[in-house]
C-alpha cells in the first residue's frame, strides 16, 4: 500500500494539456445537429463503442484516449457498457456481414436523442476492406452518421480534438 | 534432415509408406506429395513423431490448371527448423477428403473452415457448424474462396445450433457479439452451474471481413500494406510474415541491418502488448492503478514507436526486400533513453503487483490449463509457454537472435499468474534483445533490396506477441497473389481458453480472456 502510494505521488500528474485547434473545421455536422449537440451534450457524452470488424488498432487507440496522459474523461467523455446510457454510438471497422445485425440493434437500443461517430478508415467506406464479398462497407449507408474521425487508426490526440470540436463548436479552448 | 531422413523416419512408423513427390526449394520447407489414402495416416505419423500440432490445414483452388483442388497440411519440426508440407489432390468432382479432426484436435477449425470456404468435405470430422460464414446472413452453397466464386447468390439462410448443457440447476449465459468494453466481436455462451461454469461454447467470424480473398490478384507490394492491416495490435508481425513468405519466393536474402531493424520491431510490437495485457490483467479484478500505470508505459513505447518509425502501430516501415526506415545515430539516443525509463517504470509496476496480496490471490490457480490439455488441443506461442510446452520460433529459428543470446522463457503451473510472469519475464527479455540490436546495428548502409517475383510458393512465419504468424503465398507468373493462407495464433488458442475457464466462475472469466489475449480480427479474417 505505501509502495503504491509512493508510486502515485513520485509519478505526479502526466496528464497532457490539450487544445482544440481551431485551424480544421469538422463539416460533416449540420448546423442543426450542432446546436442541438452543444445543448444537449455539452458538459458531457456517454459513448458506447461498438467493433463492427476492425483490426483492433482503432480499438487500442479509443482506450488510449482514456489513459492517464489523454484522460478523455475530463472533459466529460465516457465510455459506457451499455448502449441504454449511451448518447452516441462510436463505430468502428468495414461493417462485416456478420456484424450487421448487432450493429443495428445496439442503435435501436439508444435512447433519442442519438447521433453515431464514426471512427477509422474502414468504417468511412471500408477502407482496404472496400469490395470484399463479405463487408458492407460505409457505415453512413446503414445509420446517419454525424461525425467521422478520419486515420488508420486516428491517434488519440486526432479522437479526443475530434469530440471536443464536435461537442463545442470552434470556440472552445481547454 | 534433408529429405530422404524424413521419409525415412515416416517409414519407421509406416512401412509400405511411399511418396508421390519430395522436394525442397526452400532449406526451411520440405515438401511431400502423398497420395489421398495415405494423406491422414501420414499426417498422424507426423503429428505424433515430430511433434508437432497441425500449425496449417488449407486447401487451394488449382482446377484452372490441373482440374482439381490440393489439401496441404503444414508440420513444424522444431528440433531439425524444419516445416513440412504434406500435399495431396482432391478431385473436382464431389470433393472430400478424410477428416484428421478425431485425431489431432488442432485440425478440427481447419477443416470447418475448408468446408465452409471451399465446399469441400471432411468426411468423418463431427463437427461442421460454419465458423466465420454465418448461417443467418450467408446462404448455403456460396463458397468464397474458390476461384469461380463471383459474389453471393441468394439460397436459405438456417440457424447457428450452438452446444447445449442440459439438466437441474444449469443456466445458460449469453455475452456478445457487443460486449461491455472496448474489444473485438465475438459470442460466448456459459453454461454455469451455481457458480462454476461447466461448458463454455465460442462463436467467433463477427469480424471476419474476407481477408484472404482479398489478397488474390494483388501484386505482393500491394497486399504488404493489407497485411498491415488484418490484426492491428500485430501489424508488424503480418508484415514480416508475409514479406519473408514474398521474400523466399523471389529468392532474397534481407540485408544484415534490415535483419536488426525487423527484430527491434517485432520486439517492441511485444512490448507494447505484453504491458497492455499486464495492465488489462489489473484492471480486470479492479486493480485499477497498476492499470493506469501500464497504460503510460504503453503510451510510452507508442511514442516511442512513432518517433522512429512516424506510426504507432509501426506501419509502413516494412517493404519486401528490407525495412524502409533507418535507426540513425539520433534516434539511437532517443530508444536508449526510452528504454531506460521504460525499465524503470516496468519494475516498479511489477513490484506493485507482486506485493499485492489480494491481487496475487485472485490470479493464482485461476485459470488453469494443463500442460496435457494444452498439447492435445495443439496450443501454441505464449500460452503454450505458460502451460510448460517450450516452443518459441525464436529459439528454434532464430535468424538474428542467436546473436542477442535469446533466452526461451517457459511456466509451469499454465494458470493467471504463469501468463502474467511470462509476461514479466518475456518484457525485460524484449528490452535486452532490443539494446542488443540497437549497439549491432552499423555497417551496410542498404537496408533493402530489390526483389523479383517469380511462381513460386512459400512459408513466411515470424514469432508475433501472441505467437507463431504463419503466411503460405503463392504467386503466379506474374508475380501476383493466387493464394494466401494466413494463421493467427489466436486461432489455435481459443479452443485452449474454453478449457481454462472450466470450474471458474463467470466473474473471473474476464481476467481469463485477457491473460490469453488473443485476437478476433486475426481469427476470424
Amino acid at each position: 500500500m505505501i509502495y503504491l502510494l509512493k508510486n502515485r505521488i513520485l509519478k505526479g500528474i502526466v496528464t497532457k494539456h490539450i487544445v482544440a485547434s481551431p485551424a480544421k473545421e469538422i463539416e460533416s455536422v449540420g448546423r442543426e445537429l450542432k446546436s442541438l449537440i452543444q445543448k444537449r451534450f455539452s458538459r458531457s457524452l456517454h459513448i458506447r463503442e461498438v467493433d463492427t470488424g476492425s483490426c483492433g488498432a482503432c480499438e487500442s487507440e479509443i482506450i488510449s484516449a482514456n489513459n492517464p496522459i489523454y484522460d478523455l474523461q475530463r472533459f466529460g467523455v465516457n465510455f459506457v457498457a451499455s448502449p441504454r446510457h449511451a448518447d452516441a454510438l462510436l463505430v468502428t471497422g468495414p461493417v462485416s456481414r456478420n456484424m450487421l445485425l448487432a450493429l443495428k440493434k445496439t442503435y435501436q437500443a439508444m435512447p433519442e436523442p442519438k447521433f453515431v461517430i464514426t471512427c477509422g478508415d474502414c468504417a468511412l467506406d471500408g477502407g482496404l476492406f472496400k469490395g470484399s464479398y463479405y463487408v458492407h462497407g460505409a457505415v453512413k449507408n446503414i445509420l446517419p452518421v454525424a461525425l467521422h474521425i478520419p486515420g488508420c487508426p486516428p491517434s488519440p490526440l486526432d479522437i479526443i480534438q475530434a469530440l471536443l470540436k464536435f461537442l463545442h463548436g470552434n470556440e472552445f479552448v481547454c | 534432415m534433408d529429405c530422404p531422413e524424413v521419409i525415412s523416419s515416416i517409414k519407421k512408423s509406416l512401412p509400405d509408406f511411399s511418396a508421390l513427390a519430395v522436394s525442397q526449394h526452400y532449406p526451411d520447407e520440405i515438401f511431400i506429395k502423398v497420395s489421398p489414402e495415405a494423406f491422414k495416416d501420414t499426417s498422424m505419423v507426423l503429428h505424433k513423431i515430430l511433434p508437432s500440432p497441425v500449425m496449417m490445414l488449407f486447401a487451394v483452388d488449382e482446377r484452372k490448371l490441373t482440374g482439381v483442388f490440393t489439401l496441404n497440411a503444414v508440420f513444424v519440426n522444431l528440433k531439425q527448423r524444419q516445416w513440412i508440407i504434406l500435399n495431396m489432390d482432391i478431385p473436382q468432382e464431389n470433393p472430400y477428403f478424410d477428416s484428421l479432426a478425431k485425431s489431432i484436435h488442432s485440425a478440427a477449425i481447419f477443416e470447418r473452415e475448408i468446408q465452409e470456404m471451399f465446399g469441400i468435405q471432411p468426411k468423418g470430422n463431427p463437427d461442421l457448424r460454419r465458423m466465420n460464414l454465418h448461417d443467418e446472413v450467408w446462404p448455403q452453397g456460396n463458397f468464397p474462396l474458390r476461384n469461380d466464386f463471383k459474389g453471393m447468390v441468394n439460397g436459405n439462410l438456417s440457424e447457428y445450433k450452438f452446444n447445449r448443457v442440459e439438466g437441474g440447476g444449469i443456466f445458460e449465459v449469453p455475452v456478445g457479439p457487443v460486449h461491455a468494453g472496448i474489444i473485438g466481436p465475438g459470442h460466448f455462451r456459459f453454461s454455469v452451474a451455481g457458480e462454476p461454469i461447466v461448458n463454455l461454447e465460442l462463436r467467433l467470424g463477427f469480424a471476419h471481413r474476407g481477408v484472404e480473398k482479398l489478397f488474390e490478384g494483388k501484386t505482393c507490394f500491394d497486399a504488404l500494406r493489407l497485411s498491415e492491416c488484418i490484426c492491428g495490435d500485430s501489424a508488424f508481425a503480418y508484415s514480416v510474415a508475409f514479406a519473408t513468405a514474398a521474400e523466399k519466393i523471389s529468392g532474397i536474402s534481407i540485408p544484415q541491418k534490415a535483419a536488426y531493424l525487423r527484430g527491434i520491431y517485432l520486439e517492441l510490437e511485444r512490448m507494447y502488448n505484453h504491458v497492455s495485457d499486464i495492465g488489462g490483467i489489473a484492471l480486470d479484478v479492479g486493480f485499477s492503478f497498476p492499470a493506469a500505470y501500464a497504460s503510460v508505459i504503453k503510451e510510452t513505447i507508442l511514442q516511442l514507436n512513432e518517433k522512429l518509425t512516424a506510426s504507432r502501430y509501426l506501419k509502413n516501415v516494412n517493404v519486401i526486400g528490407g525495412v524502409s526506415g533507418d535507426i540513425d545515430d539520433a534516434k539511437k539516443l532517443i530508444l536508449f533513453d526510452a528504454l531506460k525509463k521504460i525499465k524503470k517504470d516496468f519494475n516498479a509496476l511489477v513490484k506493485m503487483l507482486n506485493s499485492s496480496v489480494s491481487f496475487m490471490d485472485r490470479v493464482d490457480t485461476t485459470g488453469v490449463l494443463i500442460k496435457k490439455t494444452a498439447q492435445d488441443l495443439g496450443v501454441v506461442g505464449l500460452v503454450a509457454r505458460a502451460s510448460g510446452i517450450p516452443t518459441d520460433l525464436r529459439k528454434y529459428f532464430p535468424g538474428v537472435y542467436s546473436q542477442a543470446k535469446f533466452k526461451m522463457m517457459t511456466q509451469e503451473a499454465g494458470d493467471v499468474l504463469s501468463r502474467l510472469e511470462l509476461r514479466f519475464s518475456e518484457f525485460v527479455e524484449s528490452c535486452r534483445l532490443i539494446e542488443e540490436f540497437t549497439i549491432k546495428l552499423s555497417g551496410s548502409r542498404d537496408m533493402q533490396v530489390n526483389s523479383v517475383l517469380k511462381q513460386e510458393s512459400a512459408l513466411g512465419y515470424v514469432e508475433g506477441a501472441r505467437g507463431p504468424v504463419l503466411c503460405w503465398l503463392k504467386t503466379d507468373a506474374h508475380g501476383v497473389i493466387a493464394r494466401c493462407k494466413l494463421v493467427d495464433p489466436s486461432s489455435h488458442n481459443w479452443q485452449g481458453l474454453s478449457y481454462a475457464v472450466l470450474g471458474n466462475i463467470i466473474p473471473d472469466f474476464p481476467v481469463c480472456n485477457k491473460s490469453f489475449n488473443l485476437s478476433y480480427s486475426g481469427n476470424d479474417l
